[in-house]
């Protein structure tokens, strides 16, 4: 079970949030972010959840940090002023060479001996595979709440108001951690938008020992192996992105996308039921429970725009929905539509582009 | 060895619909599946208990009807199977679940040989969260192992395991000892379909049934809605856009001047983008 599938208790219901908080937890304050490093480079959830993190301190009256957990080094101190340059006011820093490579057990350690020195109101953290990897050992070793895959967090009465998509996206709910301190919440990569870069480059760095030594973490790092770049989606921070649907028809056809991607210098990406049919690897899903992406451009070929893959999407700019029935859902949150045949237009729309962006082709044909 | 893996009984999440004016969920008749991602996590079980001997048991937490589920993993072959199913446990948050899983976990330790790993799904479909497998493992004080992809190798005799586990830009090895819990990326092995055998034996298979106080669980604050710190505070809809997309009108047009006429309403809304993209792309 899990909180977003509870029925809101009747008892609950509309009264006001109880916010008579037991003594210990009354000197809990700042929100923080906890910036997320790995192999020498920051996760750009992190400044997402800053510019998220600034806007809920600026209504508690609260400062803002940066947690930064790390190996000493060049790496480490870039993360510090990153956060900075994202709008904290001040960053907690753990640097040891134990937490070089993300292993859960010193970062567990690090992170809740923090919480427990330095008692923060609201703890934000990527709904990555470390995020998530780590906030819920966090969460469960403090005995706190943490809710998981945030679309929205407010300030509701003092209290973190953390929306999240629940019965497979077709609902929302808003959940509360009352009584409990911090207020954890996770959020997924793209959801928030990306705030300002700001040349602030120094702020207040307060250091925290790690108190654990290599001998007693049992779990030892035996390699890494980087993803081919070549190979690897980068769909979540893409400017453009493509994707086709079952409407397509059949696993050859999704050359079509591919197709067009390549022509406008696109990602590309599908719906669930072809990574279901092994038509594309799971990393190229877009949706609820594949990818959150915010492109300038999205163009959905066959794509039916049900809610879990609305929910994906819906951060983009523009969004485009090639679709043979005019009254598919997707055509009520796509800002231009065609239906149409995509498999026809596809090519064609491919070629239409070719042409419009390189103006000077015939010139080198002609040469 | 002995595997223990966690299991959810979900409703076919494809299936629900939104009463359109009440906002409520409409649960009738909505079948209900064991959570995909648990599967690949129930398979990798079966194929260790299968190379290295032991036995596997499966348990979940829930209603009394999550016996179907139980009895579904039975079928693909797990040993044994435990409800642990109790009305103290209803609106149970993450924490609070984590807590009465870890105890059953003990339970099931005590009763039937102490686990070398814990299983558990990457996610369920209809929480989301991924939460719980860590809860588990913080409370157990296992070492944890989410996302991954292999398992590399076990020595059960020197308790040593290898796992794959995926991260953000790649692949990590890592090695570790047993006891240990481990969620399962999903499409990280072929689930297999049950044999007849399997089938016949989980029809007759009694299901170890557990309430709160015989799964050794006294302190009902930690369970439930008073042991879950979050609170559902309301549920809503999503909001819908007030206006529909604008069409591009088809009548009397080759797909070449449909193409055309979509590039330019799409330049015409996002200026920018013709010159990145010219620049970026196009070649
Ligand atoms: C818990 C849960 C999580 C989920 N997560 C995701 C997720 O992350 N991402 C996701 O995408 N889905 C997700 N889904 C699945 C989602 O509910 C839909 O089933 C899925 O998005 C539908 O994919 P589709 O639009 O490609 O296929 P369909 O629904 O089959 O739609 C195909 C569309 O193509 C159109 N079409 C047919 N032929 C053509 C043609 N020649 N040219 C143009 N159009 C054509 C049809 O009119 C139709 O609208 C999830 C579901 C659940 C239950």
């Amino acid at each position: 079970m899990s909180n977003a599938n509870r029925e809101a208790p009747p008892s609950a219901g509309r009264a006001g949030i109880k916010r008579e908080l037991p003594e210990h937890f009354r000197d809990y304050r700042h929100v923080w972010v906890f910036i997320e490093l790995e192999r020498g480079e920051v996760h750009p959830v992190s400044f997402e959840l800053l510019g998220e993190g600034r806007k809920l301190a600026d209504k508690l009256g609260m400062q803002l940090a940066g947690i930064v957990l790390g190996p000493p080094g060049e790496a480490t101190q870039h993360a510090i002023a990153e956060a900075f340059a994202y709008g904290a006011d001040l960053v907690y820093l753990v640097e040891a060479p134990l937490l070089a490579d993300y292993r859960n057990e010193p970062f567990t350690k690090a992170m809740t001996d923090l919480v427990n020195t330095h008692k923060p109101e609201i703890l934000l953290l990527g709904a990555t595979t470390l995020g998530r990897d780590l906030a819920g050992s966090v969460a469960t070793t403090l005995l706190t709440g943490l809710t998981a895959d945030c679309t929205e967090l407010d300030v509701v009465d003092g209290s973190l108001a953390a929306t999240r998509p629940t019965f497979g996206g077709s609902l929302l709910c808003t959940i509360y951690t009352l009584n409990y301190r911090p207020q954890m919440a996770t959020v997924r990569p793209r959801v928030m938008a990306m705030p300002p870069r700001t040349d602030k480059p120094v702020g207040r760095v307060i250091r925290h020992k790690l108190s654990m030594t290599e001998e007693e973490i049992i779990t030892k790092v035996l390699g890494f192996n980087l993803d081919r770049q070549s190979a690897k989606a980068n769909l979540a921070y893409a400017d453009i992105v493509v994707a086709g649907g079952l409407g397509l028809g059949s696993a050859e056809n999704l050359q079509l996308v591919k197709n067009l991607a390549r022509a406008i210098g696109a990602e590309y990406g599908c719906s669930r039921p072809l990574v279901q049919k092994g038509w594309m690897p799971a990393d190229r899903q877009v949706g609820q429970t594949g990818k959150t992406i915010r492109p300038k451009l999205y163009i959905a070929a066959g794509i039916s725009g049900a809610i879990q893959h609305r929910v994906g999407v819906e951060g983009a700019d523009l969004i485009v929905a090639i679709n043979t029935d005019p009254n598919a859902p997707i055509f009520d949150f796509a800002h231009l539509g065609i239906v149409t045949d995509a498999i026809r237009f596809l090519p064609a729309l491919t070629e239409a582009f070719t042409r419009r962006l390189s103006p000077h082709s015939h010139d080198k044909l002609a040469s | 060895m002995h595997i223990v893996i966690c299991i959810k009984q979900v409703p076919d999440s494809a299936q629900i619909r939104v009463h359109p004016v009440t906002n409520t969920i409409m649960r009738q008749g909505v079948p209900t599946i064991i959570n995909p991602y648990d599967l690949f996590a129930l398979e990798e079980a079966l194929r260790l208990r299968d190379a290295h001997g032991g036995e596997v048991t499966v348990l979940t937490m829930g209603p009394p009807m999550a016996e179907d589920a139980l009895r579904k993993a039975l079928t693909y072959g797990a040993d044994r199977a435990v409800l642990l199913t109790d009305r103290c446990f209803a609106g149970s948050d993450t924490l609070a679940t984590s807590f009465a899983l870890s105890r059953a976990i003990v339970r099931i330790g005590e009763t039937f040989g102490a686990p070398d790993i814990v299983f558990a799904g990457k996610q369920t479909i209809d929480g989301d969260t991924a939460q719980v497998g860590p809860g588990i493992a913080k409370r157990l004080g296992l070492l944890q192992f989410t996302y991954v992809a292999k398992i590399g190798s076990i020595d059960v005799d020197a308790r040593e395991i290898t796992v794959k586990r995926r991260s953000e830009g790649g692949t990590q090895m890592l090695k570790s000892r047993l006891p240990c819990l481990v969620t399962m990326l999903e499409g990280t092995n072929e689930i297999r379909r049950g044999s007849l055998d399997d089938a016949m034996r989980a029809a007759r298979s009694q299901i170890v049934k557990w309430s709160a106080a015989e799964a050794g669980i006294d302190d009902l604050n930690k369970c439930g809605l008073r042991g879950s710190p979050t609170v559902v505070k309301r549920v809503f809809a999503p909001t819908t856009r007030a206006e529909k997309a604008t069409q591009i009108d088809m009548t009397d047009k080759t797909q070449h001047d449909l193409a055309d006429e979509l590039i330019a309403a799409i330049f015409t809304r996002q200026p920018a983008l013709e010159h990145e993209l010219a620049f970026d792309g196009g070649q």
